[in-house]
């Protein structure tokens, strides 16, 4: 481990120092720390989530300038900012003297997959390691320098001092003497006390703010390269479907149309792979657009042009009423079932949705001399360049992935199959290509979230308490992409709020159904537990309306006394988002918490409502965070809905970026209004019928919650996700309202499916609702 | 040969006039800030000024701007920060950022026209503009607190 960085040794350092002058410059850590565990991660899949120790990039010029490397993927969440913060804090940098440097795809950055919500949860102790490390050899050669003990130094803003003399020594003139001296080991590092922090629990804004203020932040769409071309991509319309034949001369008649060039389809299992069809290469992106409009492509669509989303959800439906697969069982469901005097049974249902990221995927790609580099918005660098790799048939030693900023991803982009386009483009032209999808392309051609139906049913005992809990999901799994045919859902998907049902019911059985894909299935923020959370917290509020309960009061007895729950004695399976359950256990303390203070916060049975109004509660865990959300709303005579206010109790253990977290809770309330409100994709004949903002509509600004408050529960727990677990709770949170305002259940989202009605007086049930 | 003026300066273009303000902003002229979102004049990314009016570049072709002077994001900055784009700052309003070119555009026009609007000033006007984060609170407040600045 040496500690004087030759940059020019690592081209991705070149661009973060501005000029050759600066190329020589001393980093005082290196840049690989503890290289054994940067090894380990060498050979790790991208994937593969279980990589908690990551090599770190942190360095420090002779000017004071530090320079901390941001190796996840910024898509809004802050996560580019909030991990240096980490690192700076425990510095004591002066964070207006940090540069980051954006990571392109490489193992020795430790895990780079940003989704699942585990940014800091994962990187907080490498981040503060790191930190650690660059202040302990600065405070050693301080002491060195000063001829007195370390333990006699200490370190203020961007500087050591030596307690006894009051001597300083700034960070960028201890810089070289510091590079000389061996790197400290893990066990000796010294980590600051939480009353000492500068950032971390206060946040900063995001690094990138101007930037994206002025218009010079640099997203995939913007990358742009010397004499570069433009492309666009005519898909299949039906998954698997395959070019039958096409006009190659019409769209070169095109103003600005250079080429027209066809893209096999792919070979199931389908991953990444691009989907196949034909590009046009143009000098500009609407020529390439315009001559799409001119190949007159006939297909063979093959088997999934039978699909049809109306008839499949009856299938759906069918499934959920059938028994399945057993993923967790707790006491014995059937012989409660037997000898209960009183039942309740619902069905739920959740379309197809798209991720409509407001930048539709973009991608630049330069192959040249048996060198590739792409600039792209992935969240997933790592798993791009070994899948260009593969389908390249390219070292992985010769692609370089860089990242640029995400406009939105929400999980879409961490599957590259239009990044490979633009790879396989700029080969077949010998020109910088960029590959721009449409937003037609983008909704019709996405890795949708899964369409999903539930039953849920429970023996009714004292009180309206449940005695037995059934509850079962049918869904086209996310497996469906890696493996062909797979048509039942992995433990991974079923934890996700469906398996770590958290009520205190002594006979609990969670099923899942098997269900085929007819369109590409991935993942959506916050993925399964959209579904399985509109489920449970619709039919915990059906429980408490028929046992003429109070919901808030309802769902703190079904959450039952603070317990940590032994899931894996009825779930062996259950695999908790990847963490320990020692660290992060299912806690119905920090459940009943976040109850406790929405309704609080909410003025839950305090405030008076008008005629049409009513509050809904649900309580999620989900990313291991701990969420619960009071929805109000306004039913309109006419039946349409507003929503005033939202107030959403979450507890994600330590945030580090607080204004941050409230953000992505108001975001997850608005992005929660638009898959209730009126997301749903459909598709006949195996072809998506959506398109673009007109019939596929997200919230805009007079439909989303015109105010939500977040409060975060103070917390010294291991930091938990935050860019996710705001959307479970919201929908069925919203619902729950809408049934205390009108008395309508809302079983099948998206609401726009269901005409409400506002009775002359509130519904008989609403109205024992307190809150209504 | 269409004759129009780009943040200043007077340009021209003999390429088809058909093009959409859009693209010969990105493609031609490298004025990335201004960005492609929905194609329709549905998301309003692609807001820009002409002769002071905010218009969807992507539904505007560079024939329907002859003549006009387009303001795009990288000019609103030119002279420092504008007042809203400060409002922003402040309201830390952006989260990925993709559409904000286009909300502090629109946004703009909206304060020149309507310098102390209304809740429901800022909903019809801003409505046009999508934005999938959901930073739109926050949007809300920027604006209204711009609008005390320009009191």
């Amino acid at each position: 481990m040496n500690s004087i960085t030759n940059v020019s040794r690592r081209g991705f350092l070149q661009g973060m120092l501005s000029g050759a002058a600066m190329v020589l410059c001393v980093r005082v850590v290196p840049d690989v720390l503890w290289p054994h565990e940067a090894l380990a991660a060498e050979g790790e899949t991208a994937v593969d989530r279980a990589v908690l120790h990551p090599a770190v990039y942190l360095g420090i010029d002779p000017d004071g300038t530090v320079h901390i490397v941001a190796h996840r993927s910024e898509m809004g969440t802050s996560s580019r900012t909030s991990l240096p913060l980490i690192a700076a804090d425990e510095l004591d940098a002066d964070w207006g003297r940090v540069k980051l440097e954006q990571a392109p795809g490489d193992a020795r950055f430790g895990n780079q997959d940003t989704d699942g919500s585990h940014s800091i949860r994962d990187f907080y102790q490498p981040m503060r390691e790191a930190g650690a490390t660059a202040r302990l050899m600065l405070i050693q050669a301080a002491a060195q320098q000063w001829n007195v003990p370390a333990s006699e130094c200490t370190t203020e803003l961007h500087a050591v001092v030596h307690n006894g003399s009051g001597k300083k020594a700034s960070y960028g003139d201890l810089a070289t003497a510091a590079a000389k001296l061996p790197v400290p080991k893990k066990e000796d590092l010294q980590f600051k006390p939480a009353s000492a922090w500068r950032y971390i629990g206060k946040g900063q804004p995001s690094y990138d703010l101007a930037d994206l203020c002025t218009g010079k932040a640099v997203f995939g769409m913007d990358a742009r390269a010397d004499g570069m071309l433009y492309a666009s991509v005519e898909h299949p319309p039906v998954l698997g479907g395959k070019v039958k034949s096409f006009d190659d001369k019409a769209p070169l008649e095109v103003w600005g149309v250079k080429q027209v060039v066809p893209i096999d389809p792919y070979k199931p299992p389908y991953v990444f792979q691009p989907l196949g069809g034909v590009a046009v290469i143009a000098d500009n992106t609407w020529s390439a657009f315009e001559g799409r409009k001119k190949l007159n492509v006939t297909w063979d669509d093959g088997a999934n042009a039978s699909f049809d989303s109306t008839e499949f959800k009856k299938e759906l439906q069918a499934t959920a009423r059938k028994p399945g697969k057993v993923h967790r069982n707790q006491g014995d469901v059937d012989a409660t079932f037997k000898t209960a005097p009183k039942f309740h049974e619902a069905d739920y249902y959740v379309p197809l949705l798209a991720h409509a990221s407001m930048e539709p995927p973009a991608a630049l790609a330069d192959f040249r001399d048996g060198q590739l580099n792409v600039w792209a918005p992935t969240q997933d660098p790592q798993n791009t360049r070994e899948t260009l790799s593969k389908l390249l048939e390219l070292p992985k030693e010769k692609i370089t992935v860089n990242v640029t900023l995400l406009g939105g991803a929400f999980g879409r982009k961490s599957k590259c199959d239009f990044i490979v386009e633009a790879a396989l483009l700029s080969r077949k032209s010998g020109k910088p290509v960029k590959v721009v999808w449409s937003r037609e392309d983008d909704i019709r051609f996405d890795f949708y979230h899964t369409v999903a139906a539930m039953y849920v049913k429970a023996a009714v005992g004292a009180k309206g308490m449940p005695t037995a809990w059934l509850q079962r999901s049918v869904f086209p799994p996310i497996g469906s992409t890696f493996t062909a045919g797979e048509t039942y859902g992995s433990a991974d998907e079923m934890q996700l709020g469906f398996t770590d049902l958290p009520y205190d019911v002594a006979n609990i059985r969670v099923e899942n159904g098997p269900a085929e894909a007819h369109v590409r299935i991935g993942w959506l923020r916050s993925v399964a537990n959209i579904y399985h959370a509109f489920a449970v917290q619709s039919f915990a509020d059906e429980l408490a309306h028929a046992a003429q309960r109070d919901p808030v009061d309802y769902q703190l007895a079904l959450l039952g006394e603070s317990r940590k729950i032994d899931i894996k004695k009825s779930a062996p399976d259950y695999p908790n988002y990847g963490g320990s359950l020692d660290d992060y256990p299912i806690d119905t303390a920090r459940l009943r918490r976040v109850v406790e203070i929405a309704a609080e916060k909410s003025g839950w049975g305090k405030r008076k409502l008008g005629h049409g109004s009513g509050l809904g509660i649900a309580v999620h865990r989900s990313f291991l965070t701990y969420v619960a959300t009071v929805v109000e709303v306004e039913v309109t005579p006419t039946g349409e809905v507003r929503i005033p206010r939202v107030d959403t109790a979450v507890d994600a253990g330590l945030v580090v970026n607080p204004e941050a977290t409230r953000a992505q809770f108001e975001g997850a309330a608005v992005f929660g209004t638009s898959l209730a409100r009126k997301g749903e994709i459909t598709a006949k004949k195996g072809v998506v019928e959506q398109s673009n903002f007109h019939n596929y509509p997200v919230a805009r600004i007079h439909e989303a919650p015109y105010q939500t408050n977040v409060y975060i529960v103070p917390s010294d727990a291991p930091p938990a996700g935050v860019g996710e677990p705001g959307v479970p709770p919201f929908a069925p949170a919203l619902c729950n309202a809408i049934f205390a305002a009108t008395g309508t259940r809302i079983r099948e989202l998206p609401l726009s499916r269901t005409k409400l009605k506002l009775a002359p007086s509130a519904h008989p049930q609403a109205k024992k609702n307190p809150s209504a | 040969m269409v004759q129009l003026k780009v943040n200043g300066v007077q340009r021209s273009f003999d390429g088809n006039p058909d093009l959409p303000l859009l693209w010969y902003l990105r493609d031609v002229l490298g004025l990335t800030g201004t960005k492609f979102g929905c194609g329709m004049a549905l998301c309003g990314a692609c807001t820009v000024h002409q002769n002071g009016e905010a218009i969807r570049s992507c539904s505007t072709t560079v024939k329907d701007a002859e003549g006009s002077e387009i303001r795009t994001i990288e000019d609103l900055a030119a002279h420092g920060l504008s007042p809203i784009q400060g409002a922003w700052l402040d309201a830390n309003v952006p989260q990925c950022g993709y559409c904000q070119s286009g909300q502090i555009m629109q946004a703009a026009a909206l304060l020149a026209k309507t310098p102390k609007p209304t809740d429901k000033d800022i909903d019809s006007v801003m409505a046009g503009n999508i934005c999938r984060c959901g930073t739109y609170q926050r949007i809300r407040a920027a604006i209204k607190a711009a609008a005390g600045e320009h009191a």
